[in-house]
């Protein structure tokens, strides 16, 4: 209602200032503009708070939680406060074991431990936490900490006869390494890196390098897969965009009817027709252009993979393709055949352009859904088929070390986010068209 | 009047809703967790079912999330809302769930039934499986399996040596995507005593030595995840040799009629058992099921539907048949006689040490 009064007051009042004039009910037309203005914000608020709840809850609070966690370090500092205060004057570059005031620092931390009730005993994680370090280290803790309380002087000796692990100058390197809240240690090893004696980040021994090859590889896989959805999708896309509205509707259903299709079904479809004893295979053995003895594996490997995932994006290539192709107007093809270019030459430098918002939108649907793709790769990829995306599910549900799963996915999405960058400032974003 | 009748019926949905939640905090749900497929069954219907028949007013809801215990066991911990009441799993993940203080410390004489001799639960329950939060149930064994209908006659294998022997025995192997048990096979196959096995495994020449065993087969090696796999990858003839869980392969054997022959020559044991979540709602519950569950009558019952052995030595004589089949199960236990001569005892405490480390590179190996 004030909004309605005020713009009648402006329309009549013109020569007046704004400070000078008043709304019908008394108050200065200024402050109930403002007024009116702040309502219909905090109304578009009221619009949109919904989404920004459910957006802060399920997705920035939970990407900032697992961000938090790949540098989360924890356990050192809050189990072991003397140890890690007595470590300070012991030099971790020297090959010998820390002094005694170390080792009783140690029981007194374990000690101390013990006393409170299991809830809030560090020693569990802890043990867990420098396992991942140096192997061993978990049956070292949580042996030791059991028979610290019999402990006499000197502790070194019984630190040792307890477990040979505190007889290695590794395991205290690690603990002074480790003793800050914060660490780069997950993010190190997802790097495929590894801490040398010295302290310096060096690279892993060659047969223990995992991630960054399974990054590249999974960067080949969304590539290759982007770059077959775009074979096979523009070809139709174009078809659909020339003919009557009905008869591409209805191709539009044979494209569509797959991806209203359950993700698992057409996964499982596809073993059914991939496998050794599958639809293709035994069709090829019956008809004798393979033998039974050399039947082709085509599932559970990268074949498998890339085959499922180009099926399952093709539809995110081609509706956005399909569309920007109706809004281009026939005619122009036209004009520059009227106007002498032949039939490849109107294709490439009139009409393909005119796609490339399409291809753009298409392009980056496709890559960053499959470069964070899971159940397909987990169902049909066998081993040569995993992506990084199964390695960060393994290390949630089953070695359970969920640091380095929140750093590899960390720098998935850093690098999703790099890539993005990259093609805003090739392409840019605002070229893209859904339709 | 429809005003008078929407209050009328608002009136008696709320005294029905009143009378319903009035019942429902009589009643007992207890949701259990456990392995799925023929265990879980097992378990339903030697503890479940007979117990929901004394008990009308408990009700037992399965959930096959075993294979991922101590994950949902933290994050459920974790996030503060515990909803299982009951976990069947692992003694290695038992211990590092204890010592995480998130399931209960378990004083077996106190909270768990006499043997039916007498025997305190301490003595009575097979040495070495009782842990500190752990009850145990089972005890099963790893076991390579193949198919007779992949080999000719005659020339069937019989030592895991013939499992590592390509040329004589061909065919595609399906092994665990996991380093235990694998590491062990290798090291035993090339000669290491079972004995021994874990102390050459701690060394980084008997790590070299396991894996190039494991790499001279690596080429006809498929990998499974979860225990119903590896009789389907067998049954289907993707593969011509298995390991798996033998009472999974008894399950596709003897019930379904599958041509599986075990292979006990170097079966990895182990014990499966109960752990309790610290913060569950129906601690209390779950103990009074627990003490009947695990009584010796029970667990000798479970051996009437899988071929796992009972975890106390009272039970071990109660073993009969196998409730549908009428076969005896004696012979189908991985401790029978004729089944125990070369076992190798699973060590829980080198894998929590080298699990990490070694399933890193077991990845690696993989997928190279």
């Amino acid at each position: 209602m004030a909004q309605a009064d005020a713009s009648m007051d402006l329309d009549t009042g013109r020569e007046t200032s704004l400070e000078r004039m008043v709304t019908a009910d008394g108050i200065p037309l200024k402050r109930s503009l403002k007024r009116a203005e702040r309502r219909r914000k905090l109304f578009a608020l009221g619009l949109v708070a919904p989404l920004l709840a459910f957006l802060l809850t399920v997705f920035i609070f939970p990407i900032g939680q697992m961000m938090w966690r790949s540098v989360d370090n924890p356990q050192i500092i809050n189990t072991l406060p003397r140890t890690v205060e007595a470590l300070e004057a012991w030099d971790p570059g020297a090959d010998e074991l820390p002094p005694e005031e170390v080792f009783a620092a140690l029981q007194a931390d374990f000690a101390a431990d013990q006393e409170l009730p299991r809830r809030q005993q560090g020693t569990g994680s802890l043990g867990v936490r420098l396992n991942y370090e140096v192997s061993g280290a978990r049956s070292a803790v949580s042996r030791t900490a059991r028979q610290v309380d019999g402990f006499a002087v000197p502790y070194k000796d019984e630190f040792l006869d307890a477990h040979r692990l505190w007889g290695q100058p590794e395991i205290w390197r690690v603990i002074k390494r480790e003793s800050r809240p914060l660490t780069a240690s997950y993010y190190v090893q997802a790097l495929d890196r590894e801490y040398a004696p010295d302290g310096s980040i060096q690279l892993r021994d060659e047969g223990q390098r995992t991630y960054i090859s399974l990054f590249l590889r999974t960067f080949a896989l969304s590539a290759t897969i982007l770059g077959l959805t775009f074979l096979l999708g523009f070809p139709i896309s174009y078809y659909m965009s020339t003919l009557p509205m009905r008869q591409a509707n209805l191709l539009m259903i044979f494209v569509l009817l797959p991806f209203w299709t359950s993700l698992l079904v057409r996964t499982s479809a596809w073993i059914v027709l991939l496998q050794q004893q599958g639809v293709i295979n035994s069709t090829l053995v019956g008809l004798g252009i393979i033998g039974d003895d050399s039947r082709l594996s085509m599932v559970y490997n990268m074949t498998g993979t890339i085959v499922a995932m180009t099926h399952i994006l093709l539809p995110f290539m081609v509706l956005p393709l399909y569309s920007v192709m109706r809004g281009i107007p026939p005619s122009y093809m036209r004009a520059a055949k009227g106007l002498g270019a032949r039939p490849w030459t109107a294709f490439r430098r009139v009409y393909f352009p005119q796609t490339l918002p399409g291809i753009g939108a298409g392009g980056v649907l496709v890559f960053i859904i499959s470069i964070g793709y899971y159940i397909t790769p987990a169902l049909v990829g066998g081993q040569s088929g995993r992506m990084i995306s199964n390695e960060i599910a393994r290390h949630m549900q089953s070695s359970l070390n969920w640091g380095l799963a929140a750093a590899l996915g960390t720098l998935l999405l850093v690098s999703v986010m790099i890539l993005y960058w990259v093609y805003n400032r090739l392409v840019g974003a605002d070229s893209l068209k859904l339709g | 009047m429809s005003q008078r009748l929407l209050k009328v019926i608002g009136a008696g949905s709320a005294v029905s809703l009143l009378a319903m939640s009035a019942a429902q905090a009589q009643d007992i749900s207890l949701t259990v967790v456990s392995w799925g497929g023929a265990y879980t069954e097992s378990q339903v219907r030697a503890y479940h079912e007979p117990w929901m028949e004394m008990n009308p007013e408990w009700e037992i809801i399965n959930d096959d999330g075993s294979a991922n215990a101590l994950a949902g066991l933290r994050s459920q911990s974790e996030a503060g809302s515990v909803t299982w009441d009951l976990v069947d799993m692992l003694p290695s993940d038992a211990q590092l769930a204890c010592e995480e203080g998130i399931i209960l410390p378990i004083d077996h004489d106190e909270m768990l039934a006499d043997g039916e001799d007498g025997t305190p639960p301490s003595e009575d329950f097979l040495e070495g499986s009782l842990g500190e939060c752990f009850i145990p149930q089972i005890i099963y064994s790893t076991v390579v399996t193949y198919n007779r209908d992949m080999f000719e006659e005659g020339n069937y294998p019989e030592t895991i040596e013939d499992f590592f022997d390509t040329e004589n025995f061909p065919g595609r192997r399906a092994i665990q995507n996991r380093p235990a048990v694998n590491m062990e096979w290798a090291l035993y196959a090339d000669g290491v005593d079972p004995e021994e096995i874990y102390d050459v495994l701690a060394t980084p020449e008997g790590q070299e030595r396991a894996f190039a065993k494991l790499d001279t087969i690596k080429d006809d090696l498929v990998f499974w995840e979860e225990g119903a796999q590896s009789p389907q990858l067998l049954a289907d003839q993707e593969v011509s040799f298995a390991t798996g869980y033998n009472g999974r392969i008894f399950e596709a054997a003897e019930v379904e009629g599958q041509p599986f022959e075990i292979i006990w020559d170097g079966q990895v044991v182990e014990f499966d058992g109960w752990v309790v979540p610290a913060d569950g709602e129906n601690v209390d519950e779950v103990m009074e099921y627990l003490y009947w569950a695990t009584d010796t009558q029970r667990l000798a019952d479970q051996a009437s539907y899988i071929s796992y052995g009972p975890a106390r030595h009272s039970s071990q004589d109660l073993v009969g048949q196998h409730a549908d089949l009428g076969i005896d199960m004696a012979e189908h236990m991985p401790t029978h006689p004729d089944n125990y001569f070369a076992p190798i005892e699973l060590n829980n405490e080198f894998w929590t040490d080298w699990r990490d480390e070694l399933a890193e590179r077991f990845n690696n190996w993989m997928a190279q």
